[in-house]
């Protein structure tokens, strides 16, 4: 089968060699992608700073289609079935995900000694998302394993299309999670940080959960105007404004209620601390460029909460730990729980309350992988989400 | 376990997570391990279903002339405590001086008991995706040679 693979740093090649999946445990179920998304935190996979990753590896984890194949034991779903696929591998049965704490299972990630060396334990595993994770292949192929089908699969409504439910299957949790575990509470006032598909979508949660304000931050500007016009929240360019002081302006002084960090270890700042920082980053004396967290900290209210989304895989450098205990901060962060939320979000897709379909400004071939990863990563042609339709566009009509 | 073990077991970790990076560093992370120390799952099933009338979980089973096994119950909800340490050390585990030998046999140790938990609370051992994709080059041979051993060393 064809499949989009990470070759080296910075660079993907489309391969037509790929081997078919098939069934390998009871629970498995195989899947014809029709659509499968990019994502950011793609993008640190490709740049080299996710570890664990080996050349030919299928990338691509937020990904929906038709069951095309079960295993014995899968019970909820046949072949035929349209469903989204959470991008979190989660077995459903230990007590992590018993408690709802899915991309924390135990028994997900079949190469625990990886991040149990880095973290101390191991995540649950995730779909083209780096050894470390699994080693699964990921969803930018004709094909893919769905290891756990009935618990990581859910059946997408009849009158939800596939370019709406297709962020269902991470973006749009991931978003959800934050405003949720997050706290938001009606007449909050929350700020986001970070304009692509996951911070809309957490600002989007926010105002289901009854934020009053939401004020989110972008360098792009076209991202703040989707931001602007689909979701409604105001916005603020930090490369033209002071963000710490136009927070505190807009919130009596106070700053935000909940800060949601939708960023991950790629960001970036004005000024000459960014550049001191990438330089650490590609030396490897710091793994993870923390500026966001560091304004989330700094700008929330004396109580208040973080939530970090983006993602992050080591240590980051001048954390700002004594804002952080002396303002009575709590601070939260999780690869996402998508199998907690995704029911409730198709429903609320459904509804038109959780608006998705927007985000796919790009829809291409799997031919055009690297390309679509070309205008994702340098924000070009107004790129917030490319999309590849790896079976062509009939089987994702 | 006694509940004195348990205690040095959390008083040690710190210096354990010191002495695992330095010998990671070195290249020899799990050449030498302690024989006398547990290694411990938390299964989410009661101890009943975990060893019913005392019967080892299958891949444990396999290694019953080497190791001791405990269950007990687990705090709250947890299920139970799966506990395994090694008692006869294999003809591989070289006996060196300080109570401890060749990680070898610890490695089928941890891969045991990890198997165990995953078939008593999900019914099977997951696979990751064969055949594999990628590809064998010099650069990803230390990635290549940690992911053999994924089961069994790490943090249990």
């Amino acid at each position: 089968m064809k499949a989009l693979c990470w070759t080296g740093v910075n660079e993907l090649s489309v391969e037509n060699d790929i081997p078919d999946p098939r069934i390998q445990n009871r629970h498995d179920a195989i899947l014809k992608v029709h659509l499968s998304s990019v994502c950011g935190s793609d993008l640190h996979q490709i740049s080299g700073y996710i570890p664990a990753m080996r050349e030919g590896d299928v990338i691509g984890h937020e990904f929906m289609g038709t069951i095309v194949e079960t295993g014995p034991d899968v019970q909820k779903h046949k072949v035929g079935d349209r469903v989204v696929v959470c991008s979190v591998i989660a077995c459903g049965s230990c007590w992590f995900c018993e408690h709802q704490m899915y991309s924390c299972c135990d028994n997900g990630n079949t190469n625990p000694a990886i991040t149990e060396a880095m973290w101390g334990t191991h995540p649950a595993g995730i779909f083209g998302y780096s050894h470390a994770m699994g080693g699964f292949k990921g969803s930018h192929a004709e094909y893919v394993r769905v290891p756990y089908a009935d618990t990581i699969a859910f059946a997408i409504p009849d009158g939800v299309e596939d370019e709406a439910a297709l962020f269902a299957s991470d973006s749009a949790p991931t978003g959800w999670m934050g405003a949720d575990l997050g706290g938001v509470q009606p007449g909050d006032i929350v700020a986001v940080w970070g304009c692509g598909a996951v911070g809309q979508m957490a600002a989007n949660s926010a105002f289901l959960k009854g934020a009053e304000r939401v004020i989110a931050m972008d360098r792009f500007d076209y991202r703040l105007e989707m931001m602007e016009r689909h979701i409604g929240a105001e916005v603020l360019n930090y490369e033209q404004t002071d963000v710490d002081l136009e927070l505190k302006e807009r919130t009596g002084g106070r700053g935000p209620d909940v800060c949601i960090e939708a960023v991950g270890l790629e960001s970036h700042a004005p000024g000459p601390q960014y550049r001191y920082e990438q330089v650490k980053q590609q030396l490897r004396i710091e793994t993870d460029r923390p500026h966001a967290v560091r304004d989330a900290i700094m700008a929330c209210r004396k109580g208040g909460t973080v939530f970090v989304l983006g993602v992050f895989v080591g240590m980051v450098d001048k954390f700002p730990l004594g804002a952080f205990m002396n303002k009575g901060l709590t601070m939260r962060g999780a690869q996402q729980h998508g199998e907690r939320y995704i029911p409730e979000l198709l429903d609320r897709i459904a509804k038109g309350e959780l608006k998705t379909g927007h985000l796919a400004t790009h829809r291409m071939s799997l031919d055009d992988g690297p390309k679509g990863y070309e205008l994702f990563k340098n924000k070009e042609d107004g790129c917030l989400r490319s999309v590849f339709a790896p079976n062509g566009a009939a089987s994702a009509a | 376990m006694d509940p004195t073990n348990l205690m040095l077991n959390g008083l040690t970790r710190g210096g354990d997570i010191i002495e695992s990076t330095v010998r990671k560093i070195a290249g020899t992370a799990t050449t030498r391990a302690r024989t006398d120390r547990w290694n411990v799952v938390t299964v989410n099933r009661p101890p009943q279903e975990v060893m019913p009338d005392g019967r080892l979980p299958g891949p444990l089973a396999e290694m019953a002339s080497e190791i001791e096994v405990q269950v007990r119950p687990a705090p709250a909800d947890k299920g139970s405590e799966l506990a395994a340490r090694i008692t006869r050390p294999s003809d591989g585990g070289e006996q060196v001086p300080g109570g401890k030998h060749t990680g070898d046999q610890r490695e089928r140790l941890r891969t045991a008991l990890r198997h165990a938990k995953m078939i008593l609370e999900t019914g099977e051992v997951l696979e990751s995706d064969k055949p594999s994709t990628t590809r064998t080059t010099i650069t990803n041979l230390p990635l290549e040679l940690a992911l053999r051993r994924a089961q069994g060393t790490g943090r249990l």
